[in-house]
């Protein structure tokens, strides 16, 4: 086989064993990598007691997983996943570096871990010489003070073990903060400062192991390819349609806090309240004189969207993170009514800091302060905490709260749909109808009502990764997430596939690192269904603490259904008769029956006969 | 007709895209493969990116101090060139660089040290295509300045970041 290596780490942390796993070419072909392997990995292994597994618990797997395309492709990302402690289904959730690179040139298309440490651990892989290490005097501390002891700490390992070979590079680094250790469930898994895989939760399920960090130096090169002149001649096709999107590469994403609101009026704006604003303090010349770096970017990107941030002076000084890119800004910005952006680099910095999700803990915030704003939640609940709108050391306060479970934040910590459960029973009073959620995964900053921005009506209820801005249902299907999850099993970026020329050099890329011929008729007819298929079986089959009914939850928040009353768009709303006819009409297009089970007939057109038994009885109890 | 050429370098202005890398090891291995490239882009601290190779000291250290006669100097473009099959791998020319930028390669076992490409730097190809200019190749005059640049990334970043993070984040880093 060719663009892998061959070979999976299986770390079990539980006795400490280290075992290399191989993957069969007829696997890899159907599945590739990433999203779509860790999948195929997950029901092998879980499928059959599904429901019984706790996402927390020690038989959740956590699965870091490159593709062939990983290293070859501008922008190449690795994908993380295992059931989600957000969705208990499963989420493909990715992050871009040189970590990815780095597991490759170790030799391992990635790591499967299993079990759970006796004590704070991490993992320091240098090629096949592999080790668990204590990570005791870590264990506790923030981003960076993680990142730069474990770094400096493997640099002296290498420098020992590996005398007069000359300066060691830094391994990569994958890691959590305080908030994955404390099992909140907005946590992400980071690299760097603010590469964040934040959507699944994964950063609880690495708290959950008692793993602290994966740090890993590569020496030998990327696998061989199929055909290596043909592999650089079409990436350069990819590289090049991104170096020519100029403005895209300037701005990155932080040009959206101002344009989605002022423009498209599709940005949450406290708690999804409005979604309109034409504040020009949020614009992204502003955000420029911030930017210590104009473009920063991960191995291989042609089009470095991020940009390094830093505040050097003021209250809050020492604040660095990127751009804040445009859901940064948005959740931790428009979402908690801060429209200043010095405030909102520092709430990032700090979400960073802790090792959240920015979109999941923005969502969070809100959800709290809506409840503030309405009495429902009182000072006294907040631990004293005056939360109000724009107030970002009052949203910092309440973060902190979360990250170390205290008062009200350890109700918090279990993210925005079950925190609305318990306080819902809590204070007797439904308060569901303030969470801007989708199968328990906070939904992205990018709003339908106004009909002006991508997502539509079916996007995030019928997303088998729930929120996922990145991974919506869209019709015609082939527009919507089945694309996405070939992005996230190749492994890449999106960002670099927005050319048509790119998205065609894609296919033939895929072809001249594997050697097989993918075409677009057998990906979204037969692979990307198996894989869809499966992550909407997993969804529907949830977990011991709670489970998605397709007649209740494949529905919009209700925020949605009430009118915008403010801007250009004011008064829009969406309709809950168009709202079924749509999902109806997307459960058909995929092939699931009227009940949004995917079809026997489908499922066995695909081979997933496992798949069809177990759904048997999940559709006996929903007809 | 290669000419005395420098490839000067703007460390603030590297966006940690090592496409140097990627370039170079595609040039001199065939394949892509970071730790084989004649540039490397050091990373100590994220957001502090330092592309680390050969600065041509005007009295070429490294040279001297071989003591198999395996580095030479091309009088064409100023590049150290390493006969592979002289080098046996000592690493003494690492420790007489001023940047400790020789490293010994990952499988073949000799020093790895920057050859300009003969004169014709396919990295900072790679850097200006993308406009970051983190490399640029200039026309070489003087002398010794350029040992000014062989420094480690140790040192590189350590200025980078009070530049960057400011004199008291710095500190905490």
């Amino acid at each position: 086989m060719r663009g892998y290596t061959g070979k999976i780490l299986e770390v079990d942390l539980s006795s400490g064993n280290i075992k290399e796993v191989k993957i069969s070419e007829d696997v890899l072909r159907q599945y590739i990598g990433g999203r779509g392997l860790g999948v195929k990995i997950l029901w092998d292994r879980l499928g059959s007691r599904w429901e019984e597994i706790d996402p927390l618990g020690p038989e959740n797997l956590l699965i870091v997983l490159t593709g062939p395309l990983t290293g070859f492709v501008p922008g190449g990302r690795i994908c993380i996943s295992g059931k989600s402690p957000q969705s208990n289904g499963i989420v493909g959730s990715t992050f871009a570096g040189e970590f990815p690179v780095d597991l490759k040139c170790a030799g391992y298309d990635g790591i499967i871990f299993t079990g759970v440490a006796e004590k704070p651990t991490y993992l320091l892989i240098k090629d096949s010489d592999i080790e668990l290490r204590d990570a005791s005097h870590v264990w506790g501390k923030g981003a960076k003070e993680t990142v730069l002891t474990l770094v400096k700490e493997a640099r002296e390992v290498f420098g020992r073990r590996y005398r007069g070979r000359g300066l060691w590079k830094e391994p990569s680094m994958m890691y959590i903060g305080p908030a994955g250790e404390k099992l909140c469930r907005a946590a992400a898994v980071t690299s760097k400062w603010a590469h964040a895989a934040g959507y699944g939760g994964y950063g609880a399920v690495m708290g959950s192991k008692r793993l602290k960090a994966v740090l890993v130096k590569g020496t030998g090169p990327l696998p061989d390819v199929y055909d290596m002149n043909k592999t650089i001649e079409y990436a350069e096709k990819i590289a090049k349609a991104s170096l020519a999107n100029d403005l895209f590469r300037r701005w990155g994403t932080a040009s959206g806090g101002y344009r989605f609101g002022v423009e498209t009026s599709s940005e949450p704006i406290m708690n999804w309240q409005e979604e309109w604003h034409n504040e020009e303090s949020f614009g992204v010349d502003k955000f420029e004189l911030f930017w210590v770096k104009r473009y920063w970017g991960d191995f291989g990107c042609a089009t470095t969207c991020l940009k390094l941030a830093v505040i050097n002076s003021g209250p809050f000084k020492g604040a660095i993170t990127d751009n804040p890119d445009y859901e940064n800004q948005a959740y931790l910005g428009t979402n908690l009514g801060i429209f200043q952006p010095d405030a909102n680099i520092y709430l990032t910095s700090l979400i960073d800091e802790l090792g959240f999700c920015g979109i999941q803990a923005g969502n969070l915030l809100a959800f709290a302060a809506e409840l503030y704003q309405r009495g429902i939640l009182t000072r006294e609940d907040l631990g004293g905490i005056d939360l109000r709108w724009g107030d970002s050391e009052a949203f910092a306060a309440l973060i902190k709260m979360v990250a170390e479970r205290r008062g009200i934040g350890d109700i918090l910590a279990e993210g925005t749909y079950r925190a609305a459960l318990k306080i819902s029973s809590m204070k007797g009073i439904d308060v569901m109808k303030y969470a801007v959620t989708a199968k328990g995964i906070a939904i992205g900053a990018h709003g339908i009502r106004s009909g002006r921005d991508y997502p539509h009506y079916v996007s995030y209820p019928c997303s088998v990764q729930g929120g996922d801005h990145t991974s919506v249902a869209q019709m015609p299907v082939e527009h919507g997430e089945l694309m996405t999850i070939l992005h996230d099993s190749a492994v890449l970026c999106t960002f670099n596939f927005f050319s048509p020329i790119a998205r065609e050099a894609l296919w033939g890329l895929l072809g001249a690192v594997t050697g097989w011929n993918i075409t677009p008729e057998e990906w979204f007819n037969i692979m990307a269904r198996r894989i869809l298929h499966i992550q909407r079986a997993t969804l529907l089959l949830g977990g011991p603490d709670l489970r998605w009914s397709p007649e209740i939850h494949d529905d919009l928040p209700q925020r949605w259904y009430e009118p915008l009353t403010k801007g250009p768009y004011s008064g829009r709303a969406a309709d809950r008769t168009r709202m079924k006819e749509y999902v109806k009409e997307y459960y058909r297009s995929v092939g699931w029956d009227e009940n949004g089970i995917p079809s026997s007939d489908e499922l066995k057109r695909l081979g997933l006969e496992d798949v069809d038994k177990k759904l048997e009885q999940l559709r006996r109890t929903l007809s | 007709m290669p000419s005395l050429i420098w490839i000067y370098r703007n460390y603030q202005n590297c966006s940690g895209c090592r496409r140097c890398e990627i370039a170079c090891s595609l040039s001199h291995e065939g394949k892509i493969w970071p730790e084989a490239s004649r540039i490397r882009v050091f990373m100590l601290v994220p957001g502090i990116e330092v592309p680390h190779l050969c600065a041509q000291c005007h009295d070429y250290p490294c040279v001297d101090t071989c003591p198999v006669k395996a580095l030479s100097v091309n009088k064409e473009t100023g590049a150290v060139i390493v006969d592979r099959e002289k080098c046996i791998a000592c690493g003494r020319c690492i420790d007489a660089c001023p940047g400790k930028v020789p490293y010994i390669h990952p499988r073949d076992n000799y020093a790895v040290i920057c050859d300009l490409c003969n004169g014709d730097p396919k990295c900072v190809k790679a850097c200006n295509e993308g406009g970051w200019n983190a490399l640029q190749i200039v026309r070489r005059f003087g002398g010794y300045n350029f040992k000014l640049y062989a420094k480690t990334p140790e040192v590189i970043t350590r200025e980078l970041a009070k530049r960057f993070y400011g004199e008291e984040i710095a500190e905490e880093i």
